[in-house]
């Protein structure tokens, strides 16, 4: 195939980006997106023009280090992950627009790098169980129901690739969230901290920047791994339930 | 040591052994060491620090539990947030014997399969320890929210597992590693919330750093550089745990992750570290196969599909390229059930590699041409469709079928799959004693990186039993032993061997940046990946090892000569990264090819065309090869020495595998 592609080239955090136009021949359509961007790699390095930074790690599709907002798209025109789309969604001759995430809490690093860091941070403000090492009981004592077993499940397959905020207009973590607090509160071993937890997690959001949700949809829809939108409806009545006002 | 060069490439020094095992029955071994570790008060634990590199499930449950015991802990990874480290990428499993199934299973029985499995090539000291904490390791993970698959009366649900006649694997559908890993990176950002863990994502360890104060040499902190500002930082510590994981991506093409690499072990390695038994890779039945020259990475299959898939070629070559539907029942080869029949379509790993290759060998692989060789076996669902109906296959196997598809765009509900083995796991790693210490004090090695538990071969579902057993219950426990002696004396970046640590990597940073040479690190990556396959992969012959270090070595003197990177090392500079984790891969190539040739022998992962039964099956040797094989850096330029530790079975008698 043959393929134009527009790409965002930005030198540093400091430094203004830019579009910049490339073109490629002979891209297999049984590659990936991102084994598209290793040969691209291959052919400015050996014009002496600097490699596209870019994010990955297990091509997978299961770590959630890779993305990329691919013509206007988070992770592009399917619901999969970067890594995971492969060129056989493009046709010969299609001109591809490739940028970073779109969020302030997602400050560029370099070219398509950006800085997820705030998720983490969220995490870190209460999206656990407190479970000290050595001190669980058996894992038989507390049957789960498989109808929230199953639930819990769904809601921890969330990648923390951050699609959502790219997509979301208010560039808001909600979806991001609602999943972790879903996750976890539909666990017995997660009741005791719900209520800290999604006040914690809610005020460390809003801390970083992100934006709040107006239902708009956008997020469920970029997610790669189909986390729904009714997890954070899930999240709003926890928070509610606490009394917290933001 | 022996002055004498062995084979042109090695030379021979003193013995090694574990000497922290205590001695007694195996099942009191682990609660006397527990007991006779000297404890750390709890006042006295927040003037220690202990710097962790890594967090997959070895590295974030260890500094999880660390951080939460009290120490100080500086946790480090390369990935934008721990929470992607590779463990995240396993899919099938994780082992306890918890006999929730009333199967007879058992600590023993877990202790007896692994050893077995292994090879006989494993540690038993080690091995049962890690059968005994297995059950732990899931009460701990449920108490954390870890959402394993469960039945309708909510207890858990088991299955069984590649070579395992019990169901002792716990799972959470096809992401069990991702689910064990989130988990463990919530215990950890709880700590790093709580302010007794720092965590450094972004920044790659590329130095240790031992120091002698007079009291022998010690490791102290290490060499990071952060990847997004080019810095170079040092960070100080009483002691020094790596948990970065295995390094099969010498192989370029394999299951690991991109980054995955051996910098952090191969630089410890230089500063006087053992490696043990470099040469032991596991190979994956199961993967998806290669498709062309553009691949960056192989993607596995769960072995799980092994349970209902049936595996054949075509009797007849001429059929290869014939659409599988078209090859009826008559011209189909199923050959594990026919050569094994006890096991047939579940046969371990290796041989289930081993056979698959053999069939491509003959030339009956299907699928497409790949450098004029067609790499794939069918594994076909066919029959198991029929017999369990669609729905019942995709409620099993749904996520993976999809992945398949998206890969191979091919739909293997109506076409068979495609597999073919792929480097997946390396059972090699630093040498480590019951402690879970290297040869250097003060230096800890868990998960992956060591070498201790898996032998020749693993077992499905024991990496990630081994990754978290070390990192919640064993390494807290034994490098307190260590850190009681401690405070280690100040120590500040004056130091000159601080200062020789700091200089060697300015040093090399600057002298990759610096070639200007015409040639990029992937096409060094790649030409080394096909060396080790080729000539260090599931098959390995005298010959063909001698011509692989021949190769590596000139290609590496190519790479300090003509490799090019550009921008600058002030910044994210991605492929200088890749530069320097390719530079240590072309040392640790060489090593894992003198291993694989002074062990002729076959066992495990590792098939010596030499040794080998009339029947074409591995034939270990065991009167000269029950060692571990621990190589001792022999000096820039010089060539390596290997200590052997005798390994000795008392609780498990030595056998010859065999799954006829
Ligand atoms: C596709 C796949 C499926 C698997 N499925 C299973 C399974 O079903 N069951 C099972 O038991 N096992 C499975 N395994 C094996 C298992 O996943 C791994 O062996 C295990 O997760 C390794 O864990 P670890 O903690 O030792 O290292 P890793 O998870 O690899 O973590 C390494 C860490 O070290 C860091 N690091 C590395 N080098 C540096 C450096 N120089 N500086 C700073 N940080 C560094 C990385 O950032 C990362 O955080 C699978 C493996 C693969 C590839
Ligand atoms: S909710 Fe979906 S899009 Fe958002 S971080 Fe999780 S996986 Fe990514
Ligand atoms: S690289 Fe891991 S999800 Fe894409």
């Amino acid at each position: 195939m043959r393929i134009s592609l527009k790409i965002w080239r930005q030198d540093g955090p400091a430094t203004k980006g830019r579009m910049v136009d490339y073109k490629l021949d002979e891209v297999s359509e049984d590659s990936s997106f991102l084994e598209m961007l290793d040969l691209l790699n291959e052919h400015l390095l050996e014009q002496g023009e600097e490699p596209v930074a870019f994010d990955s790690d297990c091509r997978e599709g299961i770590c959630g280090q890779c993305g990329v907002v691919i013509n206007g798209e988070a992770h592009g025109p399917e619901r999969t992950t970067t890594c995971q789309l492969h060129m056989r969604s493009f046709r010969d001759g299609d001109e591809i627009v490739i940028e970073p995430w779109r969020a302030d809490a997602f400050p560029v690093i370099k070219d398509l790098c950006v800085d997820r860091g705030a998720l983490d941070r969220i995490i870190a403000a209460g999206g656990y169980i407190s479970a000290n090492t050595g001190s669980a009981p058996d894992a038989h004592a507390t049957p789960v129901p498989k109808e929230n077993a199953d639930r819990a499940f769904m809601a921890a397959e969330c990648i923390g690739c951050g699609a959502c905020v790219a997509a979301c207009p208010n560039a808001s973590g909600m979806l991001f969230m609602g999943a972790k607090v879903t996750h976890l509160g539909e666990l017995p071993q997660g009741q005791p901290e719900r209520d800290a937890r999604v006040v914690r997690m809610t005020e460390q959001h809003d801390h970083e920047g992100f934006g709040g949700c107006t239902n708009l949809g956008e997020c469920t829809r970029a997610c790669p791994k189909g986390i729904p939108l009714n997890v954070i409806s899930q999240m709003n009545r926890d928070l509610l339930r606490t009394g917290f006002t933001a | 040591m022996t002055d004498t060069l062995i084979a042109g490439l090695y030379r021979e020094g003193e013995p090694i052994a574990d000497t922290k095992a205590p001695g007694g029955d195996i099942s009191t071994k682990w609660s006397t060491r527990q007991f006779e570790a000297a404890l750390v008060n709890p006042a006295n634990r927040r003037k220690l620090s202990v710097i962790i590199v890594g967090t997959g499930l070895a590295g974030a449950a260890a500094a999880a539990t660390m951080g939460e015991a009290g120490y100080r802990v500086k946790s480090f990874c390369y990935q934008d947030s721990p929470r992607r480290a590779h463990s995240i990428a396993a899919q099938g499993g994780i082992n306890a014997a918890k006999n929730y199934k009333g199967d007879g299973d058992s600590t023993h029985r877990l202790f007896y399969d692994t050893v077995k499995g292994g090879d006989y090539r494993s540690r038993e000291t080690n091995v049962y320890r890690l059968a005994e904490v297995s059950a732990a390791i899931i009460d701990q993970c449920v108490a954390q929210g870890v959402p394993f698959a469960r039945e309708y009366g909510g207890l858990l649900d088991n299955r069984s597992f590649g070579g395992v006649q019990v169901s002792r694997t716990f799972y959470a559908r096809g992401q069990t590693g991702q689910q064990l890993l989130i988990g463990a990176y919530q215990a950890l950002e709880r700590q790093i919330g709580a302010g007794s863990v720092e965590m450094f994502a972004r920044h790659e360890m590329m130095e240790l750093i031992v120091v002698d104060d007079g009291s022998g040499p010690r490791a102290r902190g290490i060499v990071a550089r952060d990847l997004v500002t080019g810095e170079i930082e040092t960070h100080l510590a009483d002691a020094v745990v790596l948990a970065s994981g295995g390094y099969g991506n010498v192989f370029f093409l394999s299951t690991n992750a991109m980054g995955s690499n051996t910098t952090a072990i191969w630089r410890a390695h230089r500063k006087g570290a053992y490696f043990g038994n470099p040469c032991y890779t596991q190979i994956h039945p199961t993967c998806i196969p290669q498709s062309g020259e553009h691949q960056s990475k192989l993607t596995l299959m769960s072995e799980s599909l092994r349970n209902d898939g049936r595996i054949w070629v075509p009797k007849k070559a001429e059929d290869c390229e014939k659409d599988p539907r078209d090859i009826p029942e008559e011209d189909r080869d199923y050959y594990l059930e026919r050569i094994y029949p006890g096991f047939g379509n579940l046969v371990p790993r290796d041989i289930a590699s081993r056979q698959a290759k053999n069939m491509c060998d003959e030339g009956r692989g299907v699928g497409p041409e790949v450098d004029g060789y067609r790499r794939g076996v069918y594994l076909d669902f066919a029959e198991a469709i029929e017999r369990l109906g669609e729905d019942a296959v995709r409620s099993k196997y749904g996520n993976l079928f999809d992945m398949y598809e998206r890969i191979t765009g091919e739909n293997p509900y109506q076409v068979p799959m495609r597999i073919y083995p792929a480097v997946h796991y390396t059972m090699g790693g630093l040498w480590v004693d019951y402690d879970l210490q290297s040869t250097i004090p003060g230096l800890f090695v868990t998960g992956e990186a060591n070498f201790s538990d898996h032998g020749a071969n693993r077992l499905g579902a024991s990496a990630l039993m081994q990754g978290l057993a070390d990192g919640y219950f064993v390494l807290p426990n034994t490098i307190r032993d260590y850190l009681a002696k401690g405070p280690f004396g100040p120590l500040d970046e004056s130091n000159p061997q601080v200062r020789e640590a700091q200089d060697s990597v300015r040093d090399r940073i600057h002298r990759i940046m610096n070639m200007n040479g015409t040639r990029s690190v992937d096409s060094y990556h790649k030409a080394l990946g096909k060396i080790m396959w080729e000539k260090c992969g599931m098959e390995r012959t005298e010959e063909g090892l001698r011509e692989a270090v021949e190769q590596i070595r000139a290609l590496r003197a190519d790479f300090w000569t003509n490799v090019r990177v550009l921008g600058t090392a002030e910044g994210l500079n991605q492929s200088l990264e890749k530069a320097g984790r390719v530079a240590d891969f072309l040392e640790l190539g060489e090593l894992m090819c003198i291993d694989a040739l002074h062990r002729r022998e076959s066992c495990g992962g590792h098939f010596r065309a030499e040794s080998q039964t009339e029947d074409g099956e591995a034939l270990r040797h065991d009167d000269e090869f029950a060692y571990v094989a621990a190589w001792e850096w022999g000096g820039e330029g010089q060539p390596p020495v290997l200590h052997k530790e005798d390994l000795v079975y008392q609780f498990i008698e030595l056998k010859q595998r065999s799954y006829k």
